[in-house]
């Protein structure tokens, strides 16, 4: 079988083309630039060149990333919560990418949610440690550096075991020579590529940069969130914390998601939500429910925090002829599980090239519907949480949550659907769509009711006010 | 073990999968090994050892019969469970996620190839001696 139809037989095996490429190929010797290092560039460029060899084509891929990933604190870290997903943990392993002890700093293997009205605990349904926290640099401040493995670092290691370089230079804008793009760097080099994947993120300006000369082209909507690292010792870690996610459903206003992720030594402080500024860390740190998670109910001082943004609405549309935008700096799943989105994308965005071609025909007639997919479940997901802050508004809703909840994991049998709900919503591990199914339900809705009649009767003659706090 | 390492400890001996129970999920071994086992009338035969990184049950997530062989813990082990409901899932909108399980399958039957003729050829010597 001749190269040609060796390439159309595993294209149609691969992704069912039934038409050939409408744009530019690839082919051998073809040059791709990949402007990021994070997780979306090394999973585009690892699955680049993965499925290139195996159709015998050799591309040479080139991932543009000044940053090391191996020093602790901001100069070694892409500014994140760190959680690989329950499914995407999967999902690696099944792809032959095993996260090794030394990358997670903790296996993650239930959730715990803390109310102003309790806390309750959910185990994964097989009492295993299927949640990755990690660190996405070397560490916060003051980490020891020989015990980390940064999640970057070593997906961008995985990439050059496949045969990406890895230059270690900053990227001022791409220049279109011929109607094809070159990346120009402040030294004044040039390079001309057949395709560049921008992966570059949100809070870079180099977004800014391209896309100012792409007139099609929208940025990505984003939003501003917070983290810091608090250093609490592993035993101490250990004691308050366990192998859980602790998250927190609080009454306060633009206050979508807050966890405490234990890692190592350290404790990740998350925070998403609508703009979160001062004000709002302020209120959730004087928040009891955040207290009691530390020692003798004292916050300790961070030892480094940040407020980067997040991408809360898809650019539009995330191509253009011979370049695409991974991750973030494309699409990504809202609030949650950003590595996922980054490694779904990445992957459908190596696919199209690879397999169909590098034209934004291309890219719209195979790399798209993989981002409208992620764009629609998110617009799903905005009613999910829009309906989580009603529940979060009232005390007795709290209550119906937190009793539901604490009854379904108390029986050995039956169904979990709260919890499940609830498991999906703080894991990212399964599409809003289905979390939005689940919650409409007839039989959690009456489960629900029956709670919310029981708190009701709990807080005494249904005279429940809303119990918001000033932020 | 440490924190840091995901999927779930299995002590020495202990059974992962037992050959005919129904199951909906495979696994990677993440740390240590595993002995996989075919139970048969009155015996019981070590087919193979599996190590860090190996796929086993992944027959699971292709048809609804049976565990074909039983694999228990050589030493302690840490196993990752794949759900077959999301690997099945992401396989719909991904079609190349499959392929390392079909390669994972495919090296076991060039595996049954070479041991079947094998035992044809050590067969064949038998009933040619007198």
């Amino acid at each position: 079988m001749r190269w040609g139809q060796t390439r159309a037989l595993e294209t149609q095996l691969t992704a069912g083309l039934e038409k050939g490429p409408r744009g530019p190929v690839l082919e051998d010797g073809s040059r791709v630039a990949v402007l990021g290092g994070g997780p979306a560039g090394s999973f585009f460029s690892f699955f680049l060149k993965k499925m290139a060899a195996a159709i015998d084509v050799d591309v040479d891929v080139v991932i543009y990333e000044p940053r090391f990933f191996t020093s602790s604190g901001p100069a070694g870290c892409n500014h994140c919560g760190g959680v690989v997903s329950e499914s995407l943990v999967q999902l690696l392993a099944t792809e032959g990418i095993n996260l090794p002890a030394g990358v997670v700093q903790r296996g993650i293997d239930s959730y715990v949610i803390h109310m102003d009205v309790g806390s309750v605990r959910i185990d994964t349904p097989l009492h295993e440690k299927r949640i990755a926290a990690l660190y996405r640099g070397n560490g916060p401040r003051t980490s020891e550096l020989s015990e980390t493995i940064g999640f970057d670092r070593y997906l961008q290691d995985l990439a050059a075991e496949k045969g990406v370089r890895i230059q270690r230079q900053l990227v001022e804008r791409i220049d279109w020579t011929g109607g094809r793009p070159a990346v120009v760097c402040p030294d004044g080099s040039r390079e001309t590529y057949d395709l560049v994947a921008v992966a570059a993120g949100v809070n870079s300006r180099l977004m800014e940069t391209i896309v100012a000369d792409l007139p099609e082209v929208r940025l990505p909507k984003k939003t501003k969130t917070y983290i810091c690292e608090f250093r609490l010792g592993r035993d101490v870690v250990e004691r308050c914390l366990g192998p859980s996610m602790h998250v927190f459903v609080l009454d306060l206003p633009r206050l979508e998601f807050a966890a405490l992720i234990p890692k190592g030594d350290f404790v990740t402080m998350c925070l998403l939500g609508d703009d979160v500024d001062d004000q709002l860390v302020s209120s959730f740190l004087a928040a009891d429910e955040v207290r009691a998670c530390f020692p003798d109910g004292i916050m300790p001082e961070h030892v480094c925090h940040c407020f980067p943004h997040i991408n809360v609405g898809a650019a539009d549309p995330p191509f253009a002829e011979r370049l695409v935008f991974v991750g973030d700096s494309g699409v990504a799943r809202l609030y949650k599980d950003g590595i996922g989105s980054a490694y779904r994308t990445a992957k459908a965005a190596a696919r199209t090239a690879v397999y169909h071609g590098v034209g934004a025909a291309d890219f719209r007639e195979h790399f798209l519907p993989a981002c409208r997919a992620i764009d629609f479940d998110n617009s799903l997901g905005r009613i999910v949480f829009a309906s989580s802050a009603l529940v979060q508004r009232w005390r007795f809703s709290r209550r119906a949550m937190l009793r539901m909840t604490a009854h379904e994991q108390r029986s050995a049998r039956g169904p979990r659907r709260m919890s499940s709900v609830l498991w999906d919503v703080f894991t990212g591990s399964a599409p809003y769509r289905d979390v939005f199914l689940r919650s409409l339900h007839p039989a959690f809705i009456a489960s629900l009711l029956w709670n919310v009649l029981g708190a009701l009767a709990a807080v005494g003659n249904g005279s429940v006010r809303g119990t918001r706090r000033a932020s | 073990m440490t924190t840091g390492a995901l999927g779930r400890v299995y002590r020495d001996g202990e059974f992962i999968i037992r050959q005919g129970e129904m199951g909906d999920s495979m696994f990677v071994i993440q740390q240590g090994k595993v002995e996989v086992l075919r139970e048969e009338t009155n015996r019981t035969f070590s087919l193979t050892e599996l190590g860090p990184g190996d796929l086993f049950g992944e027959m699971a997530l292709c048809e609804k019969e049976p565990r074909s062989a039983t694999v228990r813990a050589l030493g302690e082990v840490r196993v990752l469970t794949v759900d077959k409901r999301t690997f099945l899932r992401r396989v719909q909108e991904d079609p190349s996620l499959a392929f390392n399980v079909l390669q994972t399958m495919s090296a076991r039957i060039r595996s049954l190839d070479a041991e079947v003729a094998r035992l044809r050829e050590r067969f064949r010597t038998e009933q040619m001696e007198p």
